[in-house]
């Protein structure tokens, strides 16, 4: 069995990355009944003989003893880490997993990649070295930060750097958190653009998420929690509107229930690596199958269910729908539309008793809704995972390698130009050391790029299609 | 003779304990309809082919189980551990930690050279343990990386290892769509190797036993295992003893030999398809009769007809008279190589299978007498009274093949994903050379 580790940089990816582990010991403890530390805990968790202190050896069977989270949490602030470090999921975090600093990176892209970066450089590369050691077979990296800020987009891609020198071997996962038009950081838009660049050069994958989706989603869950519409069906400890195991629980804090949405992305991703199926589908294959070109690794994902929580015993009408949800605008984490844009590729994760004849009615139905580049007219990828997350009978994520990402790469670099014209606020970051006119232009002429290679592909969409002639055999 | 079984990946893995099961519970149902005596001779003759004895008492699979990450081994011997009836040996596993994902270029290129003498040292006991060594028998998908990457090369293994001995790979063709995205490279690649090494490619479509699941066994939410079990009972109506035509009394001794004796008379031509009737849900089966004659003039029009099934066959397609040339042979008729029935059950040895030697099933440049082989046995096979299956070296498999690599040539056509192969060092001249490889083949049984 592989292992993964995460690594939360900044205040949103430590708040996403807190729910997490909440979630993801929630829902070992629901399949784990016996308390026996078991190889799918292992791949997110070492267990740990604290009895002589935090340093105790790593024991590989038997009983829980303390569960210790493979993480590794990096902000440039104190007040989120001390938040967690006080709250219930304390004891899962070693001391020796933190690294902080009073000052803040200022919203500069800049100043987390540029100074904090090489401050902390040793620091990171040893800690990333420690949690290493205790793998048994090191497969991905998670990393979890925001594009918008400074310590989440600058050193989250310095380290997603760090990563590839250190552990060329080892996937790059990375959760992007994007800021959305009304952003109150007016750098956002230099920020995204400038971490953009790093991730097209050095990330495996990237799972990008917008704010604007996440909050219409909670917005949608309460009105039906207060119209009482869909009251009786909405669990009210449900997985995305939990608040329980945060850092704070007496009051529910409003980015809860958008950071649960994003940590039971990342529990659906993993659960086929974690748990057993009838057709697994381990991490290596997300993107073997859904990246067909290098730089072109971004994947729109969506879950099923979102709204509707409750579902205990599904007739199979509702299993259907849970298929077409997933291809709906409204179930994507970004603003965005698969249905009319072109898929380059698409996975669908299932979990639950769930079967492959289900899996293939849903194919066969949908597919003639959707767009698929010519020379991937079967673009799809399954996966069967036995064991469903708390409280449902069964869940979907589908991920969509598909040129509806575009338009939010083209607000962005819209917003990037309106700052970069007037040169405004530029000399923050130019007056750091290593930061030149060219990292600008170099950033947003990788994402122009990027954006032209999707409409290439999308310039594709309903022209006729011809079959490439086939190699000729002189009988 | 002993056959070793050699379990590939996930899929390899699922079906080939699903075919032991089989195998088991079928010598020891009380089903036969046969003297005793006969009985325990195919008692003994399966035993021999398929498993060893323990002190204990517990027959032991003659299986090599291999995979790249832990979970569906451990499942897999734990389900048969727990079953009693029959187990594996608890030695002869080997698994890792991190899967192939989905890449033919790692299991081919990095698991298959790393862990080469691991794997073949288990083989290699496994093959001692055999009075004699009848050949192995390999069970892969091709659309994975573990089984169709490694399964390619411990197939190139086998054959440097065990030059004279027979290698029959069993072949999992993968759904058309939605099970992997680089499925037509990863089948391309693996053909095309198999190939090279094997003496004949079994193959399976999952679509085609998905349909048998819905409409002949009507179950209404297809699992793999049901999809698995269907595989494993059509398995096992070749490989469960029978008596060949020149073979005296007892049992065949060389079920691989015999079965490369009877269908592949020429290197170019090895691609092999399983056919079976009758094949029903097991409470129906009670009130079902069969007739001989029935049974055969089915099978026979879904050879010709290359029905997948009982169920829809064109009885309009008709063999040409007098037999003419491939060019301008009748629409759908599907052209023969070489063809063998495994008749099992009640009254077999008055069947008449005249219809099969018909010579305008076969190609011209082979003579029908060789073409066409039977074998029968008086047992019946896993509760049904009478039953017969058809393995057939025919153009049943060009369909399926041509549009696999078609799909595969589109998609290297705009060299999308070639980058992930390239990564473990498959380049794009190793990818033509395979096309030119399947190209070839299919221009072979095009052309029959």
């Amino acid at each position: 069995m592989t292992q993964s580790v995460v690594v939360q940089v900044g205040q949103c990816g430590n708040q996403v990355g807190c729910r997490f582990w909440d979630l993801a010991l929630r829902e070992h403890a629901a399949v784990n009944k016996k308390g026996i530390y078991d190889e799918a805990l292992s791949s997110f968790f070492r267990n740990v003989d604290t009895r002589s202190g935090d340093n105790g050896p790593d024991i590989y069977k038997g009983k829980i003893c303390s569960l210790k989270a493979r993480a590794l949490l990096i902000d440039m602030e104190e007040g989120v880490v001390n938040e967690i470090l006080q709250g219930p999921l304390r004891d899962v975090f070693d001391s020796k997993q933190l690294i902080t600093d009073v000052s803040g990176s200022g919203n500069n892209w800049a100043v987390g990649h540029k100074i904090y970066g090489y401050q902390y450089r040793e620091n990171i590369v040893e800690k990333l070295r420690k949690t290493a050691e205790h793998c048994d077979c090191l497969q991905c990296f998670f990393i979890i930060h925001s594009m918008g800020g400074g310590t989440g987009s600058g050193l989250g891609t310095f380290v997603l750097n760090l990563l590839e020198e250190e552990f060329p071997e080892v996937y790059r996962f990375v959760t992007s958190v994007y800021p959305s038009g009304e952003d109150d950081v007016i750098t956002s838009p230099y920020n995204s653009v400038l971490a953009m660049k790093e991730l097209n050069d050095h990330a495996d994958c990237v799972l990008p998420i917008e704010n604007e989706s996440l909050f219409e989603i909670v917005n949608k869950i309460h009105q039906m929690i207060n119209a009482g519409k869909l009251g009786s069906t909405v669990k009210h400890n449900s997985l995305v509107t939990s608040s329980a195991g945060s850092a704070k629980t007496l009051q529910e804090k409003p980015f809860d229930a958008m950071n649960n949405i994003v940590a039971n992305l990342l529990l659906n991703l993993t659960s086929s690596a974690r748990f057993e199926g009838s057709l697994n589908m381990d991490l290596n294959e997300i993107s073997m199958n859904l990246v067909p070109f290098p730089r072109l690794h971004y994947l729109v994902s969506s879950l099923t269910p979102l709204y509707t929580l409750a579902d205990v015993n599904v007739p199979s009408r509702r299993l259907d729908q849970m298929f077409s949800d997933a291809f709906s605008r409204d179930h994507q984490l970004i603003q965005a539309d698969p249905k009319h844009s072109l898929y380059l590729a698409c996975a669908l994760l299932v979990r639950g008793n769930v079967q492959v004849s289900d899996l293939r009615r849903n194919i066969e139905r949908l597919k003639p809704s959707l767009h698929f580049v010519s020379w991937n007219q079967e673009g799809w990828k399954t996966g069967l995972c036995s064991v469903p997350p708390v409280g449902h009978s069964h869940s979907l994520l589908a991920l969509a390698n598909n040129t509806c990402v575009k338009p939010t790469f083209i607000e962005l670099k819209d917003r990037f130009m309106k700052l970069y014209k007037k040169k405004a606020h530029l000399h923050h970051y130019l007056q750091i050391d290593g930061m030149e006119q060219s990292c600008f232009s170099e950033a947003i002429s990788s994402l122009s790029d990027l954006i032209e290679e999707y409409s290439e592909l999308d310039a594709t969409k309903g022209v006729p299609r011809i079959d490439p002639s086939r190699l000729k055999i002189v009988v | 003779m002993s056959i070793v079984t050699v379990q590939l990946g996930q899929c390899g893995n699922q079906i080939g304990h699903e075919v032991f099961n089989t195998l088991c519970s079928d010598i020891c149902g009380t089903h036969g309809l046969c003297s005793k005596k006969e009985n325990e001779s195919y008692h003994d003759s399966c035993k021999e082919r398929f498993f060893c004895e323990e002190e204990s008492g517990v027959p032991v699979a003659r299986a090599v189980l291999v995979d790249m990450e832990p979970k569906v081994i451990s499942q897999t011997l734990s389900m048969a551990a727990r079953s009693g009836h029959w187990k594996y040996n608890s030695q002869a596993h080997f698994c890792q930690k991190q899967g192939s994902g989905n890449n033919w270029a790692n299991g081919y290129s990095v698991h298959g050279p790393r862990h080469k003498e691991a794997i073949m040292n288990l083989v290699q006991k496994e093959a001692e343990k055999c009075d004699r060594l009848g050949g192995f028998f390999t069970i892969m998908s091709m659309a994975g990386g573990t089984g169709s990457g490694l399964g390619a090369f411990v197939t190139q293994c086998l054959r440097d290892a065990f030059p004279t001995s027979f290698i029959l790979n069993h072949v999992i063709w993968p759904y058309g769509t939605g099970e992997v995205i680089v499925q037509n490279y990863n089948s391309v690649l693996t053909l095309s190797h198999l190939y090279q090494s094997s003496d004949a490619l079994l193959v399976h479509e999952n679509d085609v036993i998905h349909k048998i699941c819905a409409q002949l066994m009507n179950i209404k939410q297809i699992s793999f295992r049901d999809v698995n079990q269907v595989i494993a009972h059509q398995l096992g109506s070749v490989f469960q003893p029978a008596h060949t035509a020149g073979g005296g009394s007892g049992y065949s001794r060389n079920p691989l030999g015999d079965l490369m004796e009877a269908l592949v008379p020429h290197p170019e031509f090895k691609m092999l398809g399983l056919r079976n009737i009758p094949q029903m849900p097991e409470n129906s089966l009670a009130y079902s009769t069969f007739s001989w004659p029935g049974l055969i003039k089915h099978l026979r029009q879904m050879l010709i007809a290359n029905a997948k099934m009982e169920e829809g066959i064109d009885w309009q397609v008709r063999p040409p008279h007098p037999p003419m040339p491939s060019t301008n042979k009748p629409l759908h008729f599907n052209t023969s190589i070489a063809n063998l029935v495994i008749l099992r059950g009640k009254d077999v040895h008055a069947v008449d299978l005249g219809s099969f030697q018909d010579p305008s099933l076969y190609t011209s440049w082979l003579n029908p007498q060789d073409a066409f082989n039977a074998w029968k046995t008086p047992r019946a096979f896993n509760k049904y009274e009478k039953s017969a299956a058809l393995v057939s070296n025919s153009q049943f498999l060009l369909k399926p093949l041509d549009s696999i690599v078609g799909k595969a040539w589109n998609m290297f056509a705009s060299k999308a994903y070639i980058h992930q192969y390239t990564k473990f060092g498959i380049q794009e001249e190793d990818f033509l050379d395979c096309f030119t490889t399947l190209e070839q083949v299919i221009s072979s049984y095009t052309n029959l």
